[in-house]
């Protein structure tokens, strides 16, 4: 920690003493370090950057078979949802200013990077981080060449998944920091 | 004013039912069930008091029991569990507290409203780590022993999810008639006990970059959220114990976030992460969900805070009115901004309102008892409760509130509630 950080810390911890009185006590610090190949291990996250991308490769074709295999079931065909289905993951693009908005990825997601991120900690629901990285890629690319966001035979990795533009990426009105 | 389906209370305590005095013919019979039960036989000696007692004052109770469960009776009081997604997902949906049944602002552990996105995680809490990494000086991991050994700090909040009172919302565009537990029923009260998530923050050692953080869960949905870090360092708990005993496996046992005052999607359970970052992670769950499309096309994200609310919980749906006379309205008012400063009630649907008393000390960003008592003429009656906060936030009409969403929106939907009492006593929920 450099001197420049303490100083930053210390000034920090005297404004949250006169804001938050429970810091008043400080803790046993019991806090046990940890590798960073350790950390790599527990950061699933993928912001929309990227940066934690994993390596591996898939395109559509692959993600159409990923997709029979473990989402059918669900999301139904096509993807479309239904009655008895999970949500619609295709569809409803310019759907969200009309009387009967469609919320999907397609429509309404606004990073590509949070499919991937999602599908990987999530899905398949019954079987939740069973998928290779290749297949979780390939999904994603199905999905997205499915509703069109990118070509039939684009392969998504780590490069060029954080440089796909979701149609609705300009969609959203940030209330953080709070308007007054 | 009782649950339904049970003995009307005006006959139980033996009350006219028509002039003259006469009492309901089931008065007499309920009376005489209890003094037969209270006879044992012969074996009681003539003139012992016990001849005049109820039954269970004449043979020993029930010896002690480890862990106590609610009176038998009282079964019926119980979370509603809806699952949207079927046998297709089983764990996706929640479990609502049943306000109707329920007193006072502390919400019993058994009862606390549920939601979750895959089922509650069955953690080995001595296996369980909670890994800091991301932005910070050094990256540290803490198991629930170390965990238990810090300063920690009680509060009273309230946890609402932000989809609470989705039934109102402009989901449904009809008014439905279920208990007031299933339209409002995902808040509850609790006093939750832990550290405050500035300490552990400070001990892996912040770099000034870090704005946000990502707090993500163990269950098998690895929830997560992004949390702007002013909050994580002002009041955000990571909470070891509710209501005293330790968490229960529905509420994110071992170990959860408790972010007063937000929506209670943020509070994340089962915590396992935190990652300190420079901007928003963009996850699921605050983008495509718990994010607020308005009519225009465009969605706000980010709005964490729940605004000011209240309801009255008796007289609601799930209860009956029990003739006119004099009874007292009681409800819970709250909001994410501070305390509550007042809350007024209506019984001629909003044209003229009157100030209820706070069931005191008011804390911020914690259920609010409010009461007033009302002699009911056994007219059909329209009565609501209008809550205002600190800050000067106060309820809309669900019509106004409505507007400013798109078709089919549901989140933070904090509208004035509606009671339609009926002649006989059957209360509805209505919209105006």
């Amino acid at each position: 920690m450099s001197i420049f950080d303490r100083c930053t810390l210390s000034t920090l911890a005297v404004v949250l003493l006169v804001a938050s009185p429970v810091l008043a006590e400080p803790g046993p610090k019991l806090g046990e370090p940890v590798s960073a190949e350790e950390v790599a291990k527990w950061d699933i996250s993928i912001a929309p950057d990227g940066a934690t991308l994993p390596p591996g490769r898939g395109d559509a074709e692959r993600g159409a078979h990923v997709y029979h295999q473990h989402c059918r079931r669900c999301h139904g065909g096509g993807a479309r949802g239904g009655e008895k289905f999970a949500d619609a993951l295709a569809g409803g693009i310019d759907s969200l200013a009309g009387d009967k908005p469609v919320k999907t990825i397609a429509s309404y997601w606004p990073y590509a990077t949070t499919i991937f991120d999602y599908v990987r900690r999530a899905m398949p629901y019954d079987r939740p981080m069973s998928l290779s990285n290749d297949d979780v890629y390939a999904v994603t690319a199905y999905l997205l060449s499915l509703n069109g966001i990118i070509k039939d035979g684009q392969v998504m990795d780590a490069d060029s998944l954080p440089g796909v533009k979701m149609p609705n990426r300009d969609g959203f009105l940030l209330y953080w920091p709070e308007p007054n | 004013m009782s649950k339904k389906n049970t003995v009307p209370a005006a006959e139980a305590l033996g009350e006219p039912v028509a002039s003259g005095g006469l009492l309901h013919r089931r008065a007499f019979l309920a009376g005489s069930a209890v003094a037969a039960a209270a006879l044992p036989g012969a074996a009681v000696a003539a003139e012992s008091i016990g001849d005049e007692a109820p039954s269970w004052m004449t043979v020993p109770g029930i010896t002690f029991r480890p862990y106590g469960d609610p009176a038998r009776a009282e079964r019926e009081t119980a979370r509603t569990v809806l699952q949207p997604y079927g046998d297709l997902a089983p764990g996706a949906g929640v479990g609502m507290t049943p306000l109707q049944n329920l007193e006072g602002t502390i919400t019993p552990n058994g009862l606390h409203f549920e939601r979750s996105h895959n089922g509650r995680p069955i953690i080995d809490s001595e296996r369980h780590e909670f890994l800091i990494h991301g932005l910070v000086v050094q990256p540290l991991k803490f198991d629930i022993e170390a965990l238990l050994r810090y300063p920690m700090a009680s509060r009273l909040l309230f946890i609402e999810c932000a989809g609470n009172s989705f039934f109102n919302s402009n989901l449904f565009s009809e008014p439905m008639q279920v208990p007031v537990g299933m339209i409002h029923g995902l808040i509850s009260g609790a006093e939750w006990t832990g550290i405050p998530l500035s300490i552990l923050l400070d001990e892996a050692g912040l770099d000034p970059r870090g704005k946000w953080i990502l707090a993500e869960g163990a269950d098998s949905a690895a929830m997560s959220r992004s949390i702007p870090m002013e909050k994580a360092l002002d009041d955000a708990i990571v909470a070891l114990y509710q209501n005293g005993e330790r968490l229960r496996p529905e509420n994110g046992y071992p170990m959860r976030l408790v972010l007063p005052g937000y929506e209670g999607n943020m509070s994340v359970k089962w915590l396992r992460r935190i990652k300190v970052t420079e901007g928003p992670t963009h996850t699921k769950d605050e983008t495509s969900k718990y994010s607020d499309l308005m009519p225009d096309g465009m969605a706000r994200q980010f709005t964490f805070r729940m605004d000011v609310k209240s309801t009255i919980t008796r007289p609601a749906t799930g209860l009956t009115m029990r003739g006119a006379g004099l009874y007292q309205i009681s409800g819970l008012a709250w909001s994410g901004h501070g305390r509550i400063a007042r809350v007024e009630v209506s019984a001629d649907g909003g044209k003229s309102w009157a100030e209820a008393a706070l069931d005191g000390p008011v804390q911020p960003m914690a259920l609010t008892r409010f009461r007033l008592p009302w002699s009911w003429d056994g007219a059909p009656a329209v009565v609501q409760s209008r809550a205002t906060d600190e800050k000067g936030n106060t309820q809309l009409r669900r019509e106004v509130w409505s507007e400013q969403y798109a078709a089919g929106h549901l989140y933070h939907c904090n509208a004035i509630q509606t009671w339609g009492i009926a002649s006989n006593g059957e209360v509805s929920n209505v919209y105006i």
